[in-house]
């Protein structure tokens, strides 16, 4: 096991060097001067000259790459122009209040999703089924940023049950109930989603599994229906669940982005348009490897789960 | 009599495991070096267990796989690139699963006019007429040529097969399993249909089965694979009557016959040799009642045995006396 | 195409749907030439202007323009950019994936790497990186949402075009001398279209959001210019004060994509041959029974009775009689060999006894299944579920399929004894390992721990046998337990079967199709053609004597071993489908001694002493049915 976990590590090093090439590679492409955006378009043609040097802009690409990439590995991540502060310390705070929302809210569409897909299978055609199959349909139609807005209206202004927005006391010395009722709304708008796309493939995945030679095997040895479904069933299922649930996770840490828009939260979504309307590019650069890593480890992490699951997959 | 189709020191090995870097880190030997030949207008039978790589043999004659070593001569003429299109014209496959080998989106006529098309280059009304000549003698009506392949039953599909093979003008025939997906009842007529096209034009067959029933009933001669390599090989007629490799032995014994008594010819779960890990002499000798020393230390060479067969065994059975004599 | 239609138009959410989408595209395509405001002009005297207002039937946004009028504009704009992403996104991923999927080997390492790098993003960061790049703007947004759902597409479309490019039909379009390009065109695509149609309908709502979210946060359309997105992001900063300008926007948007998706759905129904066949339902955890007449009485002949069984198959509109009135018995330490073609309903027979036909589509309609005098057809689930496994146990086909893949050997064999009493860790473990030294594995205590993917297909086989055993059960249905088998490991599993009903005094129902099977290990044999028994006996009788034709023409079919080189005999014909059996005897078509007494009426089954048979003119007693 420890030899598999070493193995997709180790794999997962080319994957990041990609992750910056690309990154460098779309920055690079970026028409005009930097430094002109920077300093703005008043800015004195000598002036411009010598922040390009200062940045190192004037070296052939390849070489301004490794520069980079180096200073990155050192933990150099630059400094954000905009904000006068070091990249990394931005990032990584404002990464916090991300994986606060985003982790809620993916554990949020994980359990529900994989519970409300299991119900439905097993209820094919029923009552529960067609519920869950509609509040599904309606949760995939609705746009995120639509739905938090919705929310603020009926809940923050008129029923007046959560603050509209804002999360301030993640850091602070403020109580978790300040954090939670901060919290509910938008982790809520944005599992919802999530929630349906896992709840759908669940449910197909149930339906699939269920018609399956073994699950008739464990009937007729006479387990019960209830050992059937979530014993025999579910577990086989989890197999197409799992891979399901890693790319979700990208999807909830993408919504993220408009829901920290719409409730205002801290986050690294509303940092990183921030910067890429202001032209920004190095926080822009800094933040997106940044993320793209931690998704990446956390891809790891769930093909280690997918492999403890099922034992026919070589480790 | 001249040879249709001789096979020299054919074998096939896959590379299995990567390593980080993408270097395979094993080698499974599929098919151990053949050599094999069939006259012109015989039958050759090959049977096997699963896993003793007769599949790799049928997809190496028709060029689907490239062998590892050996050659393949088809009329005395060595075929030397794996370009299927140039065996198609010489040697033709028919495949186990029917319905599975003909895409389900095109109607038969396409399905027939594919081989007319690309390997002769016929005009559209030459091709018209060929088909129905082809169709006529399979016995199968003109009118199915515009319906699609989910629409026939295992029997009539394993025809159309066959029908599309007999397009390709190829005299060599390799049947891979031809019947095994079919009922008993149908199985025959296909059998029969196939024995019938052999004499009418003069087709050279290599069939190869699990059923060893069947392939007697078919074969003039038959070859015995285990573990990827031939371990007998003789005239249908007395290989299993009288068979003198002890696999060849124990597959007779296995097979179920009426009238015989239900006796396991091995009690305990014996099994093939890992192909990671081959064993040093006689692949059969772990499970062999007779072997000897030398058998798990040397590689039997097939020789001949009299009668027209030969036998890669150190000890081979060589009373005649066998529970086969009702 | 039109059957396409046909099942699409069936689907009335799917309907509902693809109405609700032909008004919306209708509406946006004749945009230009209705009578709407100009969206752009400003005119902030009439600012937020509520709904119903005189001149702006949907109000006015917080520049006064005509919210309507920007609507119907926005929507135009939202389904151009959503559609166009949809396509090239779907063009080139496919392009990428039929390529990758097809060469393999280098090729498709090379591709997919590229492909598993781009997925390392959560996507919104490529796609703002590629904005931020490009510069904010609608078409920049466009490029940059289809950018993102290219790999999406790529991986979908390999996976189906490995496992298309490995089947038979494209091997044996390659001996029919087609060249690789030709076998993409010909033979691969038109298998995969199907494939990138439900992607892409699956997933163009989706492309809809994502645009309509970058011009959210301001990096797609470009003010004065605006889509449904843009829109809605602009009335964010009003949304307390007036909510209709954020209400307005949004709603349509919920509209689109959902009878987007609705339609979608129905397009991936229509074209997935599975859903056409029913085939994905949910089995029930007991067949359905529906039973017009009271089932006969138990007769007392054996241990397990089978009465009048019908099983029906009721797919669609069509009825198939899959078993039409079985009768069998089977008495302690006897076994019953039950042989057929397939087709003929011996395996729903079997199935039927315990209720584990697949329902639906399965309904059992007639008939009783009496173990010990008590009707198991019908009983209550509980009971039912309290004889599995435990009074009458089933062994399966594939042994590979009928093992849970993913449970160790041990702990399913265990799960069996605790599915009727409760067992000890270790007392559960010791009778797991004395029930696979019972059918003979080697070295059982370290092989319950073994997954049954590490197993050969002969010592998965005897897992399942050692699974039926685990509660000492009265009688076994054994469905073809060794066809998936080879030869000499078939040979091992009968005489472990045949071991152990000697020993334990079992009752076994054997299912087959192999008259050599029978003929070694069945004490009584019934033959089953188009879901009855056409004749039954003891099994030296009937291969000695056979006196229904088709068992007389069956057997001769089978070549024997040990006869040489010869001609089959052959049935010309196909076995009746039993959607539409005829009214006498079903063999009559395929009878050398058909009369026209046959095909007049349902034919009865009649025994004399131990042997029955359902013919009119039975093969005489005297003749061999050996050629």
């Amino acid at each position: 096991m420890t030899g598999y976990i070493l193995k997709r590590l180790l794999s997962a090093v080319p994957v990041l060097i990609g992750i910056t090439v690309i990154v460098f590679l779309i920055m690079a492409l970026i028409p005009g001067d930097p430094a002109t955006a920077i300093l703005g378009s008043y800015a004195t043609p000598e002036n411009v000259a010598k922040l390009n040097r200062d940045l190192g802009l004037d070296k052939p690409l390849v070489q301004q790459y490794f520069i980079w990439l180096g200073n990155m590995l050192q933990g150099d991540f630059g400094t954000s122009f905009a904000l006068n502060r070091p990249v990394l310390d931005e990032v990584l705070e404002r990464f916090g209040a991300t994986l606060v929302l985003a982790g809620t809210a993916f554990v949020l569409c994980a359990v529900l999703g994989v519970a409300a897909g299991v119900v439905s299978a097993a209820n094919q055609y029923g009552l529960a089924d067609k519920a869950i199959t509609f509040a599904v349909l309606l949760g995939i139609s609705i746009p995120s940023f639509f739905l938090g807005m919705m929310m603020i209206l009926l809940f923050a202004v008129n029923l007046r049950w959560f603050p509209v927005s804002g999360m301030w006391p993640i850091y602070g010395a403020r109580s978790l109930s300040v954090l939670l009722t901060h919290l509910a709304m938008p982790a809520f708008a944005l599992a919802v989603v999530a929630t349906g796309v896992v709840a759908r493939l669940s449910r197909s995945a149930m339906l699939e599994v269920l018609r399956q030679d073994f699950i008739r095997t464990a009937r007729a040895k006479g387990v019960s229906e209830r050992g059937v479904i979530w014993r025999h069933a579910l577990k086989a299922a989890m197999v197409a669940i799992i891979p399901v649930l890693g790319i979700q996770a990208g999807f909830v840490l993408s919504g993220a982005v408009y829901i920290e828009m719409v409730f205002q939260w801290p986050g690294v979504g509303r940092m990183l348009v921030d910067a890429i309307l202001k032209r920004d590019i190095l926080l822009v650069q800094g933040g997106v490897v940044l993320v793209a890593a931690c998704y990446v480890l956390f891809n790891i992490a769930v093909d280690v789960a997918q492999s403890l699951l099922d034992p026919r997959i070589k480790t | 009599m001249t040879d249709a189709l001789k096979l020299t020191d054919l074998s096939k090995t896959f590379g299995v495991g990567r390593s980080l870097l993408g270097r395979r880190t094993g080698a499974v030997r599929a098919v151990h070096p053949i050599t094999l030949s069939v006259p012109q207008g015989q039958t050759l039978g090959i049977v096997g267990e699963s896993g003793c790589g007769k599949s790799t043999l049928a997809r190496m004659l028709v060029g689907l796989l490239e062998p590892t070593t050996g050659r393949i001569e088809i009329d005395g003429a060595v075929l030397d690139n794996a370009d299927p299109a140039d065996f198609g014209k010489r040697i033709q496959y028919v495949f186990q699963d029917p319905i599975a080998s003909l895409n389900p989106r095109k109607t038969i006529r396409q399905i027939m006019e594919a081989p007319l098309k690309r390997l002769h280059r016929m005009s559209a009304a030459d091709r018209r007429q060929r088909i129905l000549e082809i169709f006529e003698s399979v016995n199968l009506r003109p009118e199915f040529l515009d319906r699609y392949p989910h629409e026939f039953s295992g029997g009539q599909a394993q025809r159309i097969g066959i029908a599309r093979t007999l397009a390709a003008n190829a005299r060599i025939l390799i049947l891979d399993e031809p019947v095994s997906a079919l009922d008993v009842s149908v199985q025959a007529q296909v059998l029969n249909l196939l024995a019938d096209l052999r004499t009418e034009f003069d087709l050279t067959y290599l069939f190869i089965s699990h059923d060893l029933a069947v392939v007697e009933a078919v074969s003039d001669r038959i070859a015995v694979l285990y573990f990827g390599s031939v371990v007998e090989i003789g005239p249908a007629a007395q290989i299993f009557a009288a068979p003198k490799h002890p696999y060849t032995r124990l597959l007779a014994d296995s097979a179920p016959v009426v009238g015989r008594p239900l006796v396991a010819p091995e009690a305990e779960g014996a099994e093939l040799p890992d192909p990671l890990n081959p064993p040093r002499g006689c692949a059969f000798a772990a499970r062999c009642p007779r072997a000897v020393d030398q058998c798990r230390t040397q590689v039997p060479r097939l020789s001949p045995a009299g009668a027209g067969a030969e036998v890669a065994c150190f000890r081979p059975v060589n009373v005649p006396e066998h529970p086969m004599s009702r | 195409m039109t059957a396409f239609v046909a099942l699409l138009a069936r689907n009335r959410l799917a309907l509902a749907g693809g109405v609700v989408l032909v008004c919306v595209v209708l509406l946006a395509l004749a945009v230009p030439v209705l009578p709407l405001a100009d969206p752009d002009v400003t005119n902030t005297a009439q600012r937020f202007q509520p709904p119903l207002s005189p001149g702006a039937l949907l109000g006015t946004d917080h520049l006064g323009r005509d919210l309507l009028s920007r609507l119907l504009w926005g929507t135009r704009l939202s389904l151009a950019v959503g559609f166009a992403a949809a396509i090239a996104a779907a063009t080139i991923g496919a392009a990428i994936g039929i390529v990758a999927g097809f060469y393999g080997g280098r090729t498709d390492n090379i591709i997919m790497r590229g492909v598993d790098m781009l997925m390392a993003f959560p996507y919104i960061l490529l796609a703002l990186a590629i904005v931020a790049a490009l510069g904010p703007g609608l078409f920049n947004a466009l490029i940059a949402v289809a950018a993102v759902n290219v790999p999406f597409f790529a991986r979908n479309i390999r996976g189906i075009t490995v496992g298309i490019a490995h089947k038979e039909f494209v091997d044996a379009a390659r001996l029919a001398g087609l060249s690789n390009r030709r076998i993409i065109l010909s033979e691969i695509l038109p298998n995969v279209i199907p494939v990138i149609v439900i992607a892409m309908s699956t997933t163009i709502g989706w492309m809809i959001l994502e645009t309509a979210g970058l011009s959210f946060l301001g990096l797609g359309s470009q003010p004065p210019q605006a889509d449904l997105g843009s829109m809605l992001g602009e009335a964010r900063s009003a949304l307390i004060t007036n909510p209709h300008t954020s209400i307005v926007p949004g709603v349509m948007i919920l509209i689109i994509v959902m009878s987007i998706n609705l339609l979608g759905d129905g397009v991936r129904d229509a074209l997935d041959p599975r859903l056409k066949s029913g085939a994905l339902s949910r089995p029930m955890a007991a067949t359905r029974v529906d039973r017009a007449q009271t089932p006969p009485p138990p007769s007392g002949a054996g241990l397990l009775e089978v009465a009048a069984l019908e099983t029906q198959f009721h797919v669609r509109n069509r009825v198939y009689r899959a078993v039409g009135g079985v009768d069998l018995h089977v008495r302690k330490g006897e076994c019953l060999g039950i042989i057929g073609e397939s087709g003929s309903g011996k395996s729903v027979t079997a199935l039927s006894i315990m209720g584990l036909v697949a329902s639906p589509p399965g309904v059992i309609t007639g008939g009783a299944a009496y173990y010990d005098g008590h009707d198991l057809i019908g009983a209550p689930y509980g009971r039912l579920r309290d004889i599995r496994g435990r009074s009458v146990s089933y062994i399966f086909q594939d042994p590979l399929s009928t093992l849970h893949p993913l449970y160790r050997v041990g702990d399913q064999l265990i799960e069996a004894i605790r599915a009727h009493r409760p067992i000890g860790r270790a007392a559960g473990r010791a009778k797991a390992v004395e029930l696979l030294r019972a059918v003979r594995i080697p070295n059982p205590e370290k092989r319950i721990t073994d997954f049954p993917h590490e197993m050969s297909g002969g010592m998965r086989q005897r897992v399942g046998i050692a699974m039926a055993l685990a509660n000492d059960p009265d009688v076994i249905i054994a469905d073809e337990p060794t066809t998936a088998l080879d030869v000499t490991v078939q040979a091992q599993v009968l005489t472990i079967l045949d071991d152990l009903r000697r020993s334990r005094g079992l009752a076994i129902i054997f299912i087959t199709h192999d008259f050599g099977v029978v003929a070694q290990l069945c004490d009584r044999v019934g033959v089953m053609y188009a879901g009855r028994i056409v004749e039954e006996g003891l099994t030296s009788d009937i291969l000695r004597a056979p006196r229904h034709p088709y068992t007389a023409r069956l057997m001769a079919c089978v070549p024997e071993l040990g006869a040489g080189k010869r001609r089959l005999e052959a049935i010309p014909g196909l076995p009746p489908v039993v959607d539409n059996l005829p009214q006498g005897c079903a063999f009559a078509d395929r009878c050398q001694q058909v009369q026209a007494a046959c095909r007049r009426a349902g034919i009865p089954l009649e025994r004399h002493g131990t042997h029955a048979v359902r013919c009119l003119y039975p093969v005489p007693q005297s003749q061999e049915a050996t050629p």
